[in-house]
């Protein structure tokens, strides 16, 4: 007897506060009955730094800077289903507050003015992912399939998504899932 | 140096009898006296109108005439239409720009003058066109524009303008019953008192008369709710809050025939049993107000208006009546009803929840008749000429005549009145407008017809209409006009609901997107989907709406949108390498992890 394939699913935070991956290891004792039907490739929970083909692709926050670029176009190139998880991958959320600054004045501010610096210089090493002057919803850079709104989504919420995908049904989420007043 | 004078603050407030309901002819009157509404008057009239300072600036803040900073002493917005874009609005405003030295939307260096955009100003017959401090001005061209230019640099009074720039011909191309006939004031009040008000009303339910506005609601159902509801008093409120781009019937109906609208408003009022009425007059027609108060005064002396209307006393006592015109600020959702109700509370013109409606709790929560300018000016036919001869006209469904606006690439544009049931493309041959290729019928929230549809009918029953008729021929880009109208339903959603607030931005972004050439089908399909979340959940007919230019035209002009596509896929939404580019700058890197490739 052959166990039956399970789901390959991969996750990233970009500009985000893993608040949503918190969420996500918030199904507690689910988690034994997720490794049952779903493997993880590429993800901070399993420290995979580059994804192969997938089922699910999973992505927190919004994108501000060339390499969140790099991460979404490899996610999207390797997921068959890509998912913006949460307020900042949907809308840019608490990041794209600084959307409404200079990014002129964002650098000068940290690294120039900030308290307690003295003689400060913006660094410029390749090695460090360059900004963007906006904080963008990944949807303005690749094409996502399905959006699980909330800051974070609930562990509910995220449970009931992934297991109706991975049963093969269309997500749907109850009013109750959805609304946070 | 200011055209304003110093704002007499307590006169204001006193005239408008210390009434916060009147707050938004209080700021209205601010802001003509002085130019602006400043902070620190939001405080002032707090105290004196004694209400929660919050109040007073949650409208301040949601009319687009109302600003806080200074525009100088001349302000001029361009109305934004597609008709003036078409009429080469953006060449003249650059050149008007230049020639004052200065820059859209910045107070120049002296602080004289400032240009932006408005939306539609109700004169898309003679466009383009602009407002001076409120007042339009037609027909721009270049030699117009030099002399606005030369008054402004030698800062002479708006008053002392010359009289030409400001003359606004009615264009009536076509008149019919309403616009075509004299009519002696009084004689449908005559008629009225002594027919009685059951049979007047039996006259205007026999007539089949329907809501000129568009929607086309029943008139004599709506007088007799209201007629019958319970309240401390009724009021007639008359909706001259012509906001629809490319419509401006009801400009020439208060222009020229005042008299027919204020006596239909009479009408009802005798028929509902009101004795105050409200004429809620669009902002932009700023420049009526004083010949409408004149002709109201007129009326008053004639004994059709005030005490004891033309010394009429029954047993229900004396018929009192008055009508008082207050002005909007700017503000396309305040043609909807409840919308003008509460922004003739002094309030932000959101939409309510109906039901309740306005016949059972409209202003100042009464029974309250809200109708069209049309719709009281075909009441007043009817009470005159009776209900037999008004049903007539038209088709069995939609009695009567109708106004029609004809603006855009047509050699007669103006003012037709047709009997109901005429073709689309009887109105192309009678304006000239031979190599038309789409008409907006209604504006954009209307219908989109395209050249195929050309012999469909103007009729409740087939277009209903509440009169724009724009005509768009075989060069003009279906995608620009409908991006325009994006543009538009963005700028005039109300804020209130989610829906049609985030739907209507997203729609202008997408299909800026699109313009931009970063458009795939992707995008096409997103737009599909906001038009369902709009239609389905928005508030209020503006966001139910809000997306059928887009739809429309998709359907009926895909070439217009295939050619943006770039993908069928996706494309992004921005330049990715460009928005690196500040931070290239700022870092002064130009490594290889500093650039996005294209793909």
């Amino acid at each position: 007897m052959t166990e039956p394939k399970k789901l390959k699913v991969a996750t990233c935070s970009l500009a985000g506060c893993f608040g949503c991956h918190m969420s996500l290891l918030d199904i507690d004792e689910k988690l034994f009955e997720l490794v049952k039907v779903v493997e993880f490739d590429r993800s901070p929970i399993t420290d995979i730094k580059h994804c192969g083909p997938c089922d699910i692709g999973i992505v927190e926050g919004g994108v501000c800077n060339a390499e969140n670029v790099h991460v979404l176009k490899e996610f999207r190139k390797n997921c068959r289903i890509l998912v913006a998880m949460g307020a900042c991958a949907i809308n840019g959320g608490i990041p794209a507050m600084r959307n409404n600054v200079d990014l002129w004045d964002c650098f000068q501010e940290v690294y120039h003015y900030g308290i307690g610096l003295e003689n400060g210089q913006i660094p410029n090493d390749p090695e460090l992912p360059l900004p963007f002057d906006k904080v963008h919803p990944i949807n303005e850079v690749v094409r996502i399939d399905y959006f699980l709104p909330g800051c974070p989504p609930p562990a509910d919420a995220i449970w009931k998504f992934l297991t109706d995908l991975a049963a093969g049904r269309e997500p749907k989420l109850d009013y109750e899932m959805l609304h946070y007043d | 140096m200011s055209d304003h004078d110093v704002c007499d603050l307590p006169g204001i407030v006193a005239r408008w009898h210390h009434d916060p309901a009147n707050l938004v002819q209080i700021l209205r009157d601010v802001q003509e006296s002085c130019g602006t509404i400043p902070s620190d008057t939001l405080d002032q009239l707090a105290k004196l109108l004694n209400v929660p300072r919050v109040r007073i600036e949650a409208t301040a803040s949601f009319y687009s005439f109302f600003h806080a900073e200074s525009h100088g002493a001349y302000e001029i917005l361009f109305s934004d239409n597609v008709i003036d874009q078409m009429a080469g609005k953006a060449e003249l405003k650059q050149y008007l720009c230049e020639r004052l030295w200065l820059e859209p939307r910045k107070l120049s260096e002296d602080g004289l003058v400032y240009v932006d955009d408005t939306a539609d100003i109700g004169l898309a017959d003679q466009a383009p066109a602009m407002l001076v401090n409120g007042f339009a001005v037609p027909a721009l061209d270049k030699a117009r524009l030099d002399l606005v230019a030369e008054l402004i640099r030698v800062r002479k009074p708006l008053a002392e303008w010359p009289p030409m720039l400001f003359e606004i011909p009615d264009n009536i191309r076509q008149p019919g019953p309403l616009t075509g006939e004299a009519f002696a004031p009084g004689a449908a009040l005559k008629a009225t008192l002594s027919r009685g008000t059951d049979a007047t009303l039996a006259e205007i339910d026999s007539a089949n008369l329907r809501g000129r506005g568009g929607a086309g609601f029943k008139t004599a159902t709506k007088w007799a709710s209201c007629r019958k509801a319970e309240g401390e008093a009724h009021y007639v409120v008359c909706n001259a809050d012509e906001g629809e781009p490319g419509t401006f019937k009801d400009r020439v109906l208060l222009n020229s025939h005042a008299d027919l609208v204020f006596e239909g408003m009479t009408v009802c009022a005798r028929v509902i049993g009101a004795r105050q009425g409200l004429l809620y007059l669009r902002g932009e027609y700023r420049n009526l107000l004083e010949k409408l108060e004149s002709v109201l005064a007129t009326r008053r002396e004639k004994g059709l208006l005030g005490r004891n209307i033309l010394g009429y006393v029954d047993a229900d006592g004396d018929f009192d009546f008055d009508i008082e015109i207050h002005l909007g600020a700017g503000a396309y959702i305040c043609g909807e009803e409840s919308a003008l109700i509460e922004s003739l509370e002094g309030k932000p013109g959101k939409p309510r929840n109906r039901p309740p409606f306005p016949d059972r709790c409209g202003y100042r929560n009464q029974p309250t008749v809200v109708n069209n300018v049309e719709t009281f000016a075909c009441a007043a036919k009817i009470a005159e000429r009776g209900g037999a001869w008004f049903a007539a006209m038209g088709t069995p469904q939609s009695a009567g005549s109708k106004l029609i606006s004809v603006s855009g690439d047509c050699q007669r544009p103006g003012i037709y009145e047709y009997s109901f049931g005429v073709t689309v493309r009887q109105i192309l041959i009678d304006c000239g407008a031979e190599d038309a290729h789409a008409v907006q019928v209604s504006g954009p929230s209307g219908t989109c017809i395209s050249f195929r549809e050309f012999d469909r009918r103007i009729a409740f029953e087939d277009l209903a209409t509440a009169g724009a008729f724009m005509v768009f021929s075989r060069e003009r880009d279906m995608f620009e006009v409908a991006r325009n109208f994006t543009h538009f339903f963005a700028h005039e959603s109300c804020g209130f609901c989610t829906p049609c607030r985030v739907g209507t931005s997203l729609l202008r972004n997408t299909m800026d997107k699109l313009a931009a050439g970063k458009g795939s089908a992707y995008d096409m399909n997103e737009m599909k989907n906001i038009m369902h979340i709009l239609r389905g959940m928005a508030h209020c007919g503006l966001g139910h709406t809000a997306a059928n230019p887009v739809v429309q035209t998709m359907e009926k002009f895909p070439e217009a949108y295939e050619r943006r596509l770039k993908r069928l896929d996706f494309e992004p939404a921005f330049d990715l390498d460009g928005a690196l580019q500040t931070a290239r700058l700022i870092t002064g890197r130009d490594d290889e992890w500093a650039h996005l490739a294209d793909e």
